[in-house]
């Protein structure tokens, strides 16, 4: 089998030989050439089939009257988009969905940062605390729905139990607009800050010690350290949470979907969000898949804004910040 | 710890000592701050909120409906309806076996596949040297960002027309490889595969496929078993899709427990005792592999 043969050797093939030598080292140069394209190929393959083909077919799809039974009709231009744009219910979603992740998001960001601060110090058992933190994340997003759903029931709830015992009185946890997504950004924050908790912890234990040290020698008390050196160098780790937290964040429909047994965000909506709404129009009573599509596009659309607007104030704040330390370290 | 080093030369050694000390409670450095009282009281609430819901569930589940109704916060001693429950769970019509069980093959061949298929474009990304390898690879790294979930509808389309709607094959298929399990086995093969490996077993004779099978995947081991776990979780939680193209019908766990609120919505013993059988595989993973999560977690942030 030896590809690589010494030249002595072939000098004293026999013609056969030299033909089947000559083959051997032939599919030995494809495979070299050939093969590290062949081993990629599966994802590309599954990608354009699963993944690229759909969202592109979706606008495709988008400007047809097109019917889950019925199958492709004709061809409609942007009425779909006219449609969906001027119904009440696409920008009652469309809140929501902000709404809800804004709510989510933020405080998750910035409980994991100060838990991740926390789990940075030299503790005992440390991996006993990360796993604590990240228990939730098997919890499957369906079941956290159901269980927050009753934790959260506007009468004989837990939370209103425990709220009326410090005096506030029962709030509309499912009845409410505001109420209705704080309970469900509860359930996000739930299932994934222990998880970003994580990944910033790792990203804390990669900064040098050294700028610590340097930071003690200047001065600076802990928060400034933590306000200086460690919000900074989290700058890329913060934006790569940030905008995996973005994609996901827009596009939830887990946790609203299973926050009451029917499943429809609420008797006027108000916890109904984009995707929820983009599966109501296809798979729902209008059985549209053009309209479920031209809500598709355009959630597509905000996402890609978004993931850009995040990306640019990410890098501003935190730049800003270790700007800030720049001029500190001079003082 | 220079300037401490400093002291415990020009004061002596207890001053040091203090001196390390005070800068670990006060003014604590990175990693190397000791952690306080209020840190342990602080992440023991935090551990608390962590398991508290969990243990909620099961205490519903142990429960029933009349006592739920009346005690909105419950006892923390579980009731003796467990059981009772879980079989009730057990013979209503939401297959709950049926549902188990193919949510277990789902996960099973998905995680197989995402291994092989992310082992075998590590491999290629990180060793091999062919045209376009870095292109490609930020090519794989942006599809991360794409947010596919959005393409359902020809994904039904394309499925209706394979026949594939109400069938596990639908599920499996486009998650058989991930953008995220090729950037992973890239990483690991990069910082630690070494070229001489691959060298060795060329020079000896083997072609590509047989190195990648005979060195590579086995170097590859630590990596792709917490590639595994984390794919497995993911199928095991995953919703929408399956909900849309599988339906009641045939449905995996979180597709049947959906089924369940829907139709029992007044009774929680049985919900959650719904909810607790669903979770508990993933509970037995986590006692199991949760280490291993962890600090896939934190090596994957890394270097991501």
């Amino acid at each position: 089998m030896a590809v690589i043969a010494p030249e002595q050797e072939q000098q004293e093939l026999s013609p056969k030989d030299q033909r089947r030598f000559d083959r051997r080292q032939r599919l030995s140069r494809w495979d070299v050439k050939y093969s590290p394209y062949l081993y990629i190929s599966p994802f590309f393959i599954l990608f354009a089939l699963v993944g690229l083909f759909p969202l592109v077919y979706t606008s495709w799809v988008s400007l047809h009257d097109w019917n889950l039974i019925g199958g492709k009709g004709d061809f409609v231009g942007f009425e779909n988009y006219a449609t969906v744009v001027q119904q009440p219910l696409f920008w009652r979603g469309l809140r929501n969905t902000f709404s809800i992740f804004l709510l989510s998001s933020v405080p998750q960001v910035i409980i994991a940062l100060f838990l991740a601060a926390m789990l940075d110090a030299n503790l005992r058992a440390k991996t006993f605390w990360r796993m604590g933190v990240l228990l939730p994340y098997v919890v499957m997003p369906v079941a956290v729905g159901m269980i927050f759903n009753k934790v959260f029931a506007d009468q004989s709830g837990m939370a209103n139990a425990l709220l009326e015992k410090v005096g506030i009185g029962p709030i509309g946890w499912h009845s409410d607009v505001l109420a209705s997504h704080i309970a469900i950004a509860t359930m996000v924050d739930f299932r994934w800050t222990g998880y970003n908790t994580l990944i910033l912890l790792a990203a804390m234990q990669a900064i040098p010690q050294d700028l610590y040290e340097a930071a003690v020698v200047d001065g600076a008390a802990r928060w400034r350290q933590f306000r200086s050196i460690t919000i900074p160098s989290l700058r890329p780790t913060l934006i790569f949470v940030i905008i995996t937290s973005t994609i996901g964040g827009l596009q939830i429909f887990d946790e609203p979907r299973m926050f009451d047994q029917t499943g429809q965000g609420g008797s006027d909506r108000q916890w109904m969000t984009v995707t929820m709404y983009l599966y109501e129009l296809g798979w729902g009573a209008q059985k549209s898949f053009g309209r479920a599509s031209a809500v598709a596009w355009i959630l597509f659309l905000i996402i890609l804004v978004i993931g850009a607007i995040n990306f640019w104030l990410t890098r501003r704040i935190s730049g800003t910040e270790s700007s800030e330390s720049k001029k500190g370290a001079k003082r | 710890m220079s300037s401490v080093g400093m002291i415990e030369q020009t004061a002596g050694k207890g001053a040091a000592r203090y001196a390390a000390r005070r800068r670990g409670n006060a003014l604590g450095v990175g990693s190397n701050r000791r952690g306080g009282w209020v840190t342990y009281t602080l992440l023991t609430i935090v551990l608390l909120i962590s398991f508290y819901p969990i243990y909620y569930t099961f205490l519903l589940a142990s429960s029933d409906a009349p006592t739920i109704a009346q005690n909105p916060i419950p006892s923390l001693i579980p009731g003796g309806n467990f059981l009772d429950n879980i079989s009730r769970v057990l013979n209503s019509d939401i297959k709950f076996w049926q549902a188990l069980w193919n949510s277990i093959v789902v996960a099973v061949v998905t995680s197989v596949s995402v291994v092989l298929f992310a082992t075998l474009a590590g491999f290629s990304f990180a060793k091999l040297r062919f045209r376009g390898r870095r292109a490609l690879l930020v090519f794989v790294i942006a599809t991360m960002a794409v947010p596919t979930q959005l393409g359902v509808v020809p994904l039904f389309i394309l499925m209706s027309e394979l026949g594939w709607t109400g069938k596990l094959i639908a599920v499996i298929v486009p998650g058989m490889v991930t953008a995220f399990g090729v950037f992973w086995m890239t990483q690991y093969f990069e910082e630690s595969l070494p070229y001489e490996l691959i060298e060795a077993a060329r020079v000896d004779g083997c072609n590509m496929i047989r190195t990648f099978w005979n060195v590579a995947l086995p170097a590859a081991k630590p990596a792709a078993a917490m590639l595994a776990l984390f794919t497995f979780v993911a199928s095991w939680t995953n919703f929408f899709w399956p909900f849309i193209v599988l339906g009641s019908s045939n449905p995996t766990l979180p597709v049947s427990l959906q089924l369940l609120q829907a139709s029992y919505f007044k009774d929680y013993s049985l919900i959650m005792a719904g909810v607790v059988l669903a979770t508990i595989p993933l509970i037995l993973l986590f006692i199991v592999a949760g280490k291993q999560l962890v600090s896939g977690i934190m090596a994957g942030a890394v270097k991501g």
